[in-house]
């Protein structure tokens, strides 16, 4: 067959950067940022605890859970950091995603398309990692902007594009090893990034490889194209990181979707889902609210006899699942004392459900350290005042370490279940 | 093997064990509705990254550098990849594409994202253009100190 033109032909592609030494820098750069992105991902996924009464929102019947363990309390700001980092990384590594993926593109157009079956197994898994990256990172970034352009289930298709993503990287890494080993024996691992715009020569040719056939004048070092990179990967961070660290970088946090400051009072912190989007019923938080304790015991609680009981303040965060962090001071009954009062038996697991109506998050079942650690409140007030009923008035769930959403809010009722 | 597959057999061991992880992932979200629409948006964010982005970038970057050419066009690439990044990232704020869920979430409206854009893109070709300058101006003055050739 012919050899169609234009990118099929070797002269097309001139960059004198491509290579397979620039390949195996950018690839062995970007590696550890995905290894740090896949892995908090699926400790996300432990962290709601989906073994656990109706937290699960994948169909645990045929799910596949293999790292679920009992997520833990302390330190209070785990989820904070797991979250933290899988959006910053993930968004750090989107420059170096890209040129790795500029550095491989001649190979797209690799003329035949297939040479042998090796050649054929790899360019259909490589279709799996290519698809799968920019698949992971674009549900990911959409959904931080919580834009749903598609049918799918966010969680269900980024939680299994991650395994089909993560089992083709294997694959890629195991049969690229050697092919980066011999272009850091052949160039140094950092000899090219000494020379200058006027000492950059392109890598030597070789048929179906990445280097150019016919190298163009170069416009930019390899450092220089490494430091455009970074370049690119600070600015990001810059504008992103502010929502998740807080304090000055707030200011900073330009483009950041949960960056905005929208005010000074004590209510004033992001909030996520408003009482009107979750459907609150507006008669059901007023005087007539009543906190049940479904348990040997049965007792109900009106919002002062609940404030009579012995209060407790704790500082702590509101880690999303987005990436975004609010750490603010909570003032509420410790659920520890609830199950002591219902005489809940050692070994119930605590569920807590909200006066919401709908949806995954109208309640969660809580694992043995999380009901019983001290600084587990159902919290009443935030900052030395009412919670405001978009934070969950009358009475909110907060857990240390806990993910956002299941700090359940607008509570009604706490049941004791079997384990 | 090596004569027939063209590689060693940790090549086809490894391949055949991501693509059982792969469809073991695959056949999890058949069970769902929209398997069609994860296909579709799978196979086409790799389509879209490698047949309009890249080509997209790589004209524009032909163009510059028949205009421009070294240090020049690097002032003019800095500040456009870094514009042209976030934009990337951010474009769903920046061209408020998700306000009714926003505010679902939020309580309050996208607002400021194109605006905060816009200026951090003048801001970066503002630098990059001071510094372009002073390059220039380093550039005369060395020239101008050093003696006339014969």
């Amino acid at each position: 067959m012919k050899r169609p033109p234009g990118p099929f032909r070797p002269g097309f592609w001139r960059s004198p950067l491509r290579g397979p030494w620039l390949t195996s820098v950018l690839g062995s750069l970007l590696l550890p940022l995905l290894l740090i992105v896949g892995a908090t991902g699926f400790l996300s996924h432990t962290a709601y605890q989906p073994d656990l009464g109706h937290n699960a929102i994948l169909d645990p019947t045929h799910d596949f859970q293999p790292f679920i363990f009992s997520w833990p309390t302390s330190p209070s700001w785990l989820y904070a950091l797991n979250q933290g980092l899988h959006v910053n990384v993930g968004i750090v590594a989107v420059p170096l995603l890209l040129a790795k993926l500029w550095s491989v593109i001649p190979r797209l157009f690799a003329w035949p398309p297939v040479k042998s079956p090796a050649m054929a197994v790899e360019r259909a898994s490589l279709l799996l990692l290519v698809g799968g990256a920019l698949f992971e990172f674009a549900t990911g970034i959409l959904n931080i902007q919580v834009y749903y352009p598609w049918h799918f289930s966010f969680l269900q298709a980024h939680y299994y594009g991650a395994w089909v993503f993560l089992a083709a990287l294997f694959a890629h890494v195991t049969v690229k090893t050697p092919v980066i080993v011999r272009a850091f024996r052949e160039r140094g691992v950092t000899r090219p990034l000494r020379q200058r715009l006027r000492d950059t020569a392109a890598e030597p040719y070789e048929p179906d490889g990445l280097a150019p056939a016919d190298p163009a004048d170069p416009t930019l070092s390899r450092r220089g194209l490494l430091g455009l990179v970074g370049a690119g990967s600070l600015t990001l961070l810059a504008v992103t990181a502010g929502e998740t660290i807080g304090g000055p970088l707030r200011r900073v946090a330009l483009l950041a979707p949960r960056g905005r400051v929208f005010g000074t009072g004590p209510n004033d912190f992001q909030v996520n889902k408003t009482a009107r989007t979750a459907g609150i019923p507006p008669g059901s938080t007023g005087d007539s609210w009543r906190l049940a304790l479904d348990a040997p015991q049965p007792l109900s609680f009106t919002r002062e006899q609940l404030l009579r009981l012995p209060q407790h303040t704790y500082d702590l965060p509101i880690a999303c699942v987005e990436g975004w962090t609010t750490m603010q001071r909570w003032t509420g009954v410790r659920l520890a004392d609830l199950a002591e009062m219902a005489g809940a038996p050692p070994g119930m697991l605590m569920r807590v459900e909200s006066l919401q109506p709908r949806g995954a998050f109208r309640q969660v079942t809580l694992n043995h350290d999380q009901s019983h650690d001290p600084r587990s409140l159902l919290a009443l007030k935030v900052n030395g005042v009412d919670l405001s009923l978009d934070h969950g008035y009358p009475a909110r769930l907060i857990v240390p370490a806990l993910p956002g959403v299941h700090n359940t809010k607008w509570v009604k009722a706490i049941r004791f279940v079997e384990a | 093997m090596r004569k027939l597959y063209r590689a060693g057999p940790l090549h086809l061991l490894v391949h055949a064990a991501a693509f059982a992880v792969a469809g073991y992932a695959l056949a999890q979200i058949l069970s769902s509705r929209f398997v069609e629409n994860f296909v579709i948006w799978f196979v086409g964010a790799a389509l879209l990254h490698d047949l309009v982005l890249v080509p997209l970038y790589s004209a524009a970057d032909w163009l510059a550098r028949r205009e421009l050419g070294p240090p020049a066009i690097n002032h003019v690439r800095v500040p456009a990849l870094l514009s042209g990044l976030l934009l990337l990232v951010y474009f769903p704020l920046i061209f408020v594409k998700a306000d009714r869920t926003y505010v679902n979430a939020t309580g309050h409206h996208v607002e400021g994202d194109a605006r905060n854009w816009l200026l951090l893109t003048a801001g970066f070709f503002l630098a990059s253009g001071l510094v372009y300058l002073a390059r220039l101006i380093r550039h005369r003055s060395l020239r101008a100190r050093r003696p006339p050739a014969r």
